[in-house]
């Protein structure tokens, strides 16, 4: 089975793996990681099979560990994803994606009447729904920002 | 609260609130005092509402205090493109406390983030207008003889009403029952249901006016607005649905009363004026007792 997964997707030598991403948010998450400009080697895959998720998507990155911003910005988009680091075709750590109880900065407030989106201010958010989808609360005018509507700043 | 901005009813503790209001029942019966005496206050109102700024200003007049400020933006820095920042930063140097109001929502918040003198929130957008829900609590209190225990109906535009969201939160102190009445499109939001279900408060939706208001202690009515209809017919099917006539209050509680916010248009019929059960002109003045309290308290006097 291990066999099989490693065909699908070239492993990597050294950098991280996102895994476990749900199929429909991959390329979400390549717009929030910005990997469009990213230079380093990056292999993706989508519509794969998994016990878990029914679909899965993965994404592999050559030399390259994020920060943990990054991190709360794929928690928001794809709770469930799995990280892992790999050194020397090894994975030696794994992490499981926490979604933040705020962000701050990231998205944008979905009000188009909110100040924050008049004045230079940095975002501030509660995060609603922890178990189901993720909602964002406008810590400024309230106004909730739902998974579906989130534009990153 | 000294030195507290008041930007949102949920700033306050329930302990707060009910200091207010006990503050405010001093004020109605003594209601004019020399406390802000060489008190500077400033009103900045980004958006007309004449009503909100002279009520704000009768309070600080009749405790002696002294106003500066623009009563629309139009003769202000704001239209040589000033940001809010800037200009709070300035007028807190002028001033010892910030009446604002401004049609952006979370403005005041931000405000009092960027503040060295504690700010008043005269309503920000569709967001928040505190003092307003003070008043209305004031009233309520003052009517009901408490505050405990209500049946209280909102009734119009339940989607925009400010007014309506923060006097429903202030009022979940309470262990209230919630009726709602509006048309389909001005439903009140998710995020407002959302809380009542956590602190399981029941409510009740609506789209017309039943008998069900024979149980209403308090019938909380707002003004439903042209512009929020994109299409004129829906508006003029709809805007008639939501009026309170006299005739309609003869199977209800002796003790209802009926609230709003004011201006109003013609949701609330004029026969209905002369109606004891009728309150919409008290509370207005009682927004001039509660101000005067939230000012002193906030100074600190």
């Amino acid at each position: 089975m291990e066999k099989f997964k490693k065909m699908k997707v070239s492993a990597i030598k050294n950098g991280t793996v996102i895994d476990h991403i749900s199929a429909k948010d991959l390329f979400k998450i390549v717009e929030i990681l910005n990997l469009e400009k990213v230079d380093n080697p990056i292999t993706f895959g989508t519509n794969l099979e998994s016990k878990k998720l029914g679909k899965k998507g993965v994404i592999k990155i050559s030399d390259k560990f994020f920060l943990d911003k990054d991190l709360d910005k794929i928690a928001i988009i794809s709770p469930k994803a799995r990280l892992n680091f790999i050194r020397d075709y090894k994975v030696f750590g794994k992490k499981d994606l926490k979604i933040p109880n705020e962000i701050y900065g990231i998205v944008k407030c979905v009000n188009p009447k909110c100040i924050t989106n008049f004045e230079k201010i940095t975002q501030k958010f509660e995060v609603l729904k922890k178990d189901g989808e993720v909602a964002l609360k406008c810590k400024y005018c309230g106004k909730i920002t739902h998974k579906k509507n989130i534009i990153l700043t | 609260m000294k030195n507290k901005s008041l930007v949102s009813i949920t700033d306050f503790s329930l302990e707060e609130i009910l200091k207010v209001l006990d503050r405010a029942k001093e004020f109605e019966k003594n209601t004019n005092q020399n406390i802000l005496k060489n008190k500077v206050i400033a009103t900045l109102f980004f958006e007309p509402s004449t009503r909100t700024r002279l009520s704000f200003e009768s309070a600080i007049n009749r405790l002696g205090g002294r106003v500066i400020g623009f009563t629309d933006p139009s003769s202000s820095s704001v239209t040589k493109g000033e940001t809010l920042k800037d200009t709070i930063k300035t007028v807190s140097n002028y001033s010892d406390l910030i009446v604002m109001r401004h049609p952006l929502e979370g403005s005041a918040k931000y405000a009092s983030e960027v503040s060295s003198v504690p700010i008043i929130n005269a309503g920000d957008g569709a967001n928040q207008h505190p003092t307003q829900t003070l008043l209305d609590l004031y009233s309520i209190r003052k009517t009901q003889g408490k505050l405990e225990n209500l049946n209280i109906f909102f009734v119009g535009d339940l989607k925009y009403g400010r007014t309506v969201h923060s006097l429903l939160m202030a009022m979940s102190h309470f262990k209230p029952i919630f009726n709602f009445i509006s048309p389909e499109r001005l439903k009140i939001p998710e995020e407002y249901k959302m809380f009542l279900d956590s602190l399981k408060i029941k409510y009740f939706e609506h789209e017309s006016f039943t008998d069900i208001i024979s149980e209403a202690d308090i019938i909380y009515m707002t003004r439903v607005q042209k512009e929020r209809f994109a299409d004129l017919i829906d508006y003029e099917r709809t805007k008639n649905i939501y009026i309170l006539k006299n005739e309609m209050l003869k199977n209800t509680k002796d003790n209802l009363k009926i609230l709003h916010p004011l201006p109003r248009v013609n949701e609330i019929d004029i026969d209905l004026d002369e109606n004891p059960k009728s309150y919409y002109f008290t509370q207005a003045l009682n927004g001039v007792f509660t101000r005067q309290a939230i000012i002193s308290l906030i100074m600190g006097l």
